[in-house]
């Protein structure tokens, strides 16, 4: 199996604080990888290192065997990284139908163009109407997307993150918030679109992580203290002791 | 989906005539103004219009498409009209043949080329940093004008000859109502081209970018690139209005791309609502009644202008377009006529008061303006002295009353409201 994403002595730092000290780690093609552990492990950060909202202050981030270590965002997308973010990140204004567009367009090869007309293109149109469909949010579509539930916000952000084929997908805590049946239908919906993709989320219901995930890594203080099957991380003192025991505790 | 797919074959199947409803509309509309407001004074306030139009419209593919405030888009307007009325002059001196009715495609050739020179850089942000660079830019240009005599021609301007091209179809421009159907014709095409280019990918994506940035960027737009494709386009019609201003008028100065001119572009199209397509253009019909009318009966316009801007940011930001649009559920529930009488009720003291307080300006304004032995004054027909108390009186009558009486008709206004926007019919609304 060829290796998704590769990570080399990542590094970030704000000021004197290092908030990741040195992770390596390579994600599989088609892996589905979970990533845990306390608040303020710097989750969220190795997120945005990976995908390029943050520069790297050491290391290298690999994708597909390419360097993608400090380009844009775009860039890296291009190359078939896309992601969604913990806080809900829509374009509030605009109708879901238009949403979903938005994160097809780039896909679909019209780039900056002004000589196609949107609503001409019917096999753009066509697939945005079926991703909705897949994210059920088809009687939705013409309201502005601010106006959705939640959970309907973070089903249409996952459906922007998914909609231009990227093979790999990256999804911050996609189902925070969400109610016993909401998050039920969440990972109904994640295991659908990301089916032959490689899946690398950040969670804090275990039950969704050991439910979902092939591997886990366990994150503390900016450094991965085990990375394994769900089954040897359950089972794992050290992780016990770093994260899960002081979970039960709470 | 096939639920998706029949609304498209019917969309496709819906006849021409009702499919560009709207256009058709307009076009009518252009071709029939001259009729309907022949006077000069009609026709010199219709051209103005319509070349604001295009520059309002170009101003809010910055400001309300692509979230980009721009403190001086009258840059591109003033240098594609000094542009335009060089050539002009050139076809008036023969150095080549060019048919003048095309003299704008200059103006928004010169438009074109600044914003991308000037948006290489200042597009990098939004926000402050682009509204700053634009202010900057802005009185760089302005400055400019003053000191580059031989393109800017100083203080007085260049001024031309708009009669001298090959004539098209007999029509010279020596007429104003020949300038009028040239400015009608460009003001249909660029409306038209505007629109075209909101529904296309760089367009929805400017919507995008506005809404947030951020977002953008992780579905592979640079946010950087899609500002400066609407900057460059918004520059190209902004000159092409320029253009129609020099043939309109036959002289341009260094008035037309300063700091008051991006000023008022930006009043036009914040007045008319900026989250509307239409809204730039009503915001530019306004402006130009107001200034064109209004400024005949006094001369304090500018300041009612300022505070129905005041007025538009504070309590309506969607602007006059925003408020019309407020009435649409009313409307498709059938129910306007119910709120015809709250409306009276709470318009007429209101005007009263509105009518007090103009009252007040203009009389304060003839006591500090006019010569101390003039005390007559004439305030919509009506005579009278500044130094006797009544007009004084019912001055203030006017405000404290109909102020009085406008506040206490308020909660009845929102009872009828509410009424008629009752969300029992919620589906209705949904479905459109």
């Amino acid at each position: 199996m060829s290796v998704a994403i590769e990570l080399q002595d990542l590094r970030k730092s704000f000021g004197p604080t290092e908030i990741i000290r040195g992770v390596d780690l390579q994600i599989e093609k088609g892996e589905r990888h979970a990533i845990i552990g306390p608040n303020g492990a710097g989750k969220s950060t190795l997120f945005h290192l990976i995908s390029g909202r943050y520069n790297l202050s050491g290391g290298t981030v690999h994708l597909h065997g390419e360097d993608i270590s400090n380009l844009p965002p775009y860039e890296i997308y291009r190359k078939g990284l896309s992601r969604s973010f913990q806080v809900t990140n829509i374009f509030p204004n605009m109708s879901v139908f238009e949403n979903v567009r938005c994160g097809l367009m780039w896909a679909k090869d019209y780039k900056y163009s002004f000589w196609h007309l949107v609503d001409r293109e019917h096999d753009l149109n066509h697939k945005t109407a079926q991703v909705i469909e897949e994210i059920g949010l088809t009687s939705r579509q013409h309201i502005p997307a601010g106006v959705l539930t939640y959970a309907e916000q973070r089903a249409l952000e996952i459906g922007i993150s998914a909609a231009g084929g990227a093979d790999v997908i990256m999804l911050d805590e996609p189902t925070a918030g969400m109610s016993h049946s909401e998050t039920d239908q969440a990972i109904e919906l994640i295991r659908k679109i990301t089916e032959g993709k490689t899946l690398v989320m950040v969670e804090h219901d275990m039950g969704v992580v050991f439910d979902v995930a092939d591997r886990i890594s366990v994150l503390v203080y900016g450094e991965i203290i085990a990375c394994d099957t769900p089954e040897n991380i359950r089972n794992s003192k050290a992780v016990q002791e770093a994260y899960l025991g002081a979970e039960a505790e709470d | 989906m096939s639920e998706i797919a029949k609304t498209a074959a019917a969309e496709n199947s819906v006849p021409f005539v009702k499919r560009y409803a709207v256009w058709i509309g307009f076009f009518i509309m252009l071709m029939a103004m001259p009729f309907i407001f022949s006077s000069n004074i009609g026709l010199y306030t219709m051209n103005l219009m319509g070349i604001f139009i295009i520059f309002a419209l170009s101003y809010n593919m910055l400001l309300g498409q692509g979230g980009m405030l721009s403190f001086g888009h009258a840059v591109y307007f003033g240098l594609g009209g000094f542009m335009s009325v060089h050539f002009m002059n050139y076809i008036e001196d023969g150095a080549f043949i060019f048919p003048m009715w095309l003299l704008p495609i200059f103006g928004g050739l010169i438009g074109l080329v600044f914003a991308i020179i000037i948006g290489s850089f200042s597009t990098r942000k939004a926000g402050t940093v682009f509204a700053m660079i634009s202010l900057g830019v802005g009185e760089l240009m302005a400055a400019s004008s003053l000191i580059f005599v031989a393109f800017f021609g100083g203080e007085e301007g260049v001024s031309g000859d708009r009669t001298m091209g090959p004539p098209l179809f007999g029509f010279d421009f020596a007429q104003d109502i020949q300038v009028y159907y040239l400015i009608a014709a460009w003001v249909f095409v660029s409306v038209f081209l505007m629109y075209l280019f909101s529904r296309t990918p760089a367009g929805r994506m400017a919507n995008a970018v506005r809404d947030n940035a951020e977002r953008a960027e992780f579905v592979g737009y640079s946010q950087r690139k899609v500002r400066f494709v609407s900057f460059c386009i918004s520059g190209f019609f902004a000159g092409i209005a320029g253009g129609l201003f020099a043939i309109n008028f036959e002289i341009v100065t260094e008035e037309n791309l300063n700091a008051l001119t991006s000023g008022v572009v930006l009043l036009m199209a914040f007045i008319g609502g900026v989250g509307f397509f239409v809204g730039p253009i009503i915001g530019a019909v306004v402006f130009t009644l107001l200034q064109s009318i209004l400024s005949n009966y006094t001369d304090i316009w500018q300041l009612y202008v300022g505070v129905l801007f005041v007025l538009t940011v504070m309590y309506a930001p969607h602007g006059l377009t925003g408020i019309m649009m407020m009435h649409t559920p009313a409307f498709k529930m059938k129910r306007l006529g119910s709120l015809l009488v709250p409306y009276l009720r709470i318009g007429i003291p209101t005007v009263c008061f509105m009518a007090g307080i103009a009252g007040f300006l203009e009389s304060i304004h003839h006591v500090r303006g006019a010569p101390v032995d003039e005390t007559m004054m004439s305030l919509i027909g009506i005579e009278f002295s500044t130094h006797s108390v009544t007009p004084w009186i019912v001055i203030f009558l006017l405000t404290v009353v109909g102020g009085y009486l406008a506040k206490t008709q308020v909660s009845q206004f929102k009872d009828a409201w509410d009424t008629a926007n009752d969300p029992n019919a919620d589906s209705e609304g949904a479905s459109s």
